[in-house]
């Protein structure tokens, strides 16, 4: 009968290697810039572009570092903000001081 | 050696035999365990990820893009500023950007509307053609279909668009066909698509809309003399900061926004810090460590009278500190290396599909991309540290001072 630290000993080494394959892969797949990056970069420097287009929802979501100095992100570090984007981002450095106690 | 292996093996024997006599308990801990590191070393790949492909995708932005501020809200920027602008010793090219955003009721879309820069043209024009920029629509035609080559101003021509795979999936259109715009004046403003943008690019175009500049003015009603703002190019980056303080010298009502500054606020978008989800996860991970604890530390009356009735007839202290070792490392071994062996295929095979309704928020458009797997040593090393060790040496410690007293005081505990 297989002995249960073998089986333990076994599973261990085959997730361990698992994890080493996709590390390598992480390894081998960052090497150099696939084309998908460069295809993007490509696209930024022609377009002048200056944004991820990860959030649609509002032009201040859409456009983080274009956006007023007085949209919901911007105006204040525990400003109020409706979408659900708002749980992702933090306030710009620059305002983040606390200027006076609010209660 | 062989002798000390085979003496560890005999005590992860006699360990797993302990462990699976109180098997529903120790599986659903491992269970958890593997759940909470699989849920965080998933934000961890991602955000690491993202933040990385920011880093290299908009290093390629414009250097500083100058805003025009009236009440305190972004203004059209009007074009004597490029020329006020273009005169400060430096500054190598000022080119006006043309763009804007639609809202599209039927689809409940936002759309951003982009004029490509004119030199963007000429350029390409003098250059090899981009072929991997724009393609055939991708989902609709197969990829045996040539690429396109062009984006500029000039090659999409009067009365057509090219539109971002995104846009394409969510309308189901494709080459050759009309969309109906609504003009600022409230007409109707049929434009053809002539292209789509590849999908490969739809982290950055899944929402863009190219068109001409006459085409442009004319459907958001902007002046010849206005732009939306300004794209600066100087000839030495490490002036940039100083470039920048003579614009909103000369024009106070101006916002300069460095490269920098637009790469630092994605370095910060998915901080750690940030938000509702790692509110949630701390609170799921501090009922984790609470249960943990509880098990690891707090030993019950059964096994301290096992570690009783093992000193008895002969085990040593320390061998009872090293089945306590195993105890501890069996079950946060195999949930580290499961859970982040998850979180990788989570994130960088099935787009994170856990986090995508959250990532998605009340967008319409969201990109479908594929983040390239960015991993560092570091990363694992920190989770490693915060998960496996403490669970571990919480094991050990109990046990210890449970060994270190009189076998006979430790078997007359009180029971269970």
């Amino acid at each position: 009968m297989t002995r249960k630290s073998s089986v333990f000993l076994s599973a261990i080494a085959a997730q361990s290697a698992i994890l080493g394959l996709l590390l390598l892969h992480a390894a081998i797949s960052t090497r150099t810039h696939p084309p998908e990056l460069t295809e993007k970069r490509a696209l930024v420097k022609a377009l002048h572009l200056t944004d991820l287009c990860l959030f649609t929802e509002a032009r201040y979501t859409r456009h983080l570092s274009q956006a007023d100095l007085s949209t919901p992100f911007q105006d204040h570090p525990i400003s109020l903000e409706h979408f659900p984007s708002g749980s992702f981002l933090g306030a710009p450095e620059n305002i983040r001081k606390i200027n006076e106690e609010l209660d | 050696m062989k002798s000390w292996i085979e003496k560890q093996k005999y005590i992860i024997d006699f360990t797993l035999s302990s462990l699976l006599r109180r098997k529903v308990k120790n599986i659903g801990l491992l269970i958890l365990y593997a759940l909470i590191v699989f849920i965080l070393a998933s934000v961890m790949f991602f955000t690491h990820a993202i933040k990385k492909e920011a880093s290299l995708v908009l290093r390629e932005s414009p250097e500083m893009i100058v805003q025009k501020v009236v009440a305190g809200r972004h203004d059209l920027m009007p074009l004597r500023y490029r020329d006020e602008i273009l005169k400060i010793r430096g500054v190598q090219a000022v080119e006006g950007r043309l763009w804007g955003y639609y809202f599209d009721p039927v689809f409940g879309a936002n759309y951003t509307l982009l004029v490509p820069p004119a030199t963007t043209a000429t350029e390409q024009a003098e250059t090899e053609p981009m072929r991997t920029v724009v393609t055939e629509n991708e989902h609709r035609h197969g990829p045996e279909e040539q690429a396109m080559p062009l984006v500029g101003a000039e090659t999409i021509g009067a009365g057509n668009i090219v539109i971002g795979n995104g846009i394409a999936r969510v309308r189901n259109a494709g080459k050759g066909e009309f969309i109906l715009f609504r003009t600022h004046a409230g007409e109707g403003m049929p434009l053809r698509i002539k292209d789509t943008l590849s999908s490969a690019s739809e982290l950055v175009s899944s929402d863009l809309i190219l068109m001409t500049e006459p085409d442009f003015r004319r459907f958001f009603g902007i002046p010849e003399n206005y732009v939306t703002d300004l794209a600066v190019s100087v000839r030495n980056p490490e002036e940039l900061s100083t470039i920048a303080a003579k614009i909103t010298r000369l024009f106070p009502d101006s916002r300069p926004i460095i490269r920098d500054e637009i790469l630092r606020t994605y370095d910060s978008i998915f901080n750690w810090r940030g938000g509702m989800m790692i509110v949630i996860l701390s609170a799921a991970v501090l009922a984790f460590v609470i249960f943990a604890w509880d098990k690891a530390s707090g030993l019950s009356a059964g096994e301290r009278r096992e570690i009783g009735i093992l000193k008895a007839i002969g085990w040593e202290t320390s061998d009872i500190i090293r089945m306590k070792f195993w105890e501890g490392a069996v079950i946060s071994l195999t949930a580290f290396l499961a859970g982040v062996i998850l979180a990788y295929i989570h994130v960088f095979f099935t787009h994170s599909l856990v986090f995508e309704p959250a990532l998605k928020g009340w967008s319409t458009l969201y990109p479908q991309f594929k983040l390239m797997p960015f991993v560092s040593a570091e990363q694992l090393t920190t989770l490693f540290f915060l998960t496996v060790v403490p669970y571990t040496v919480s094991t050990i410690v109990p046990a210890w001072r449970a060994a270190t007293i009189d076998p006979d005081a430790a078997m007359r505990h009180t029971g269970e």
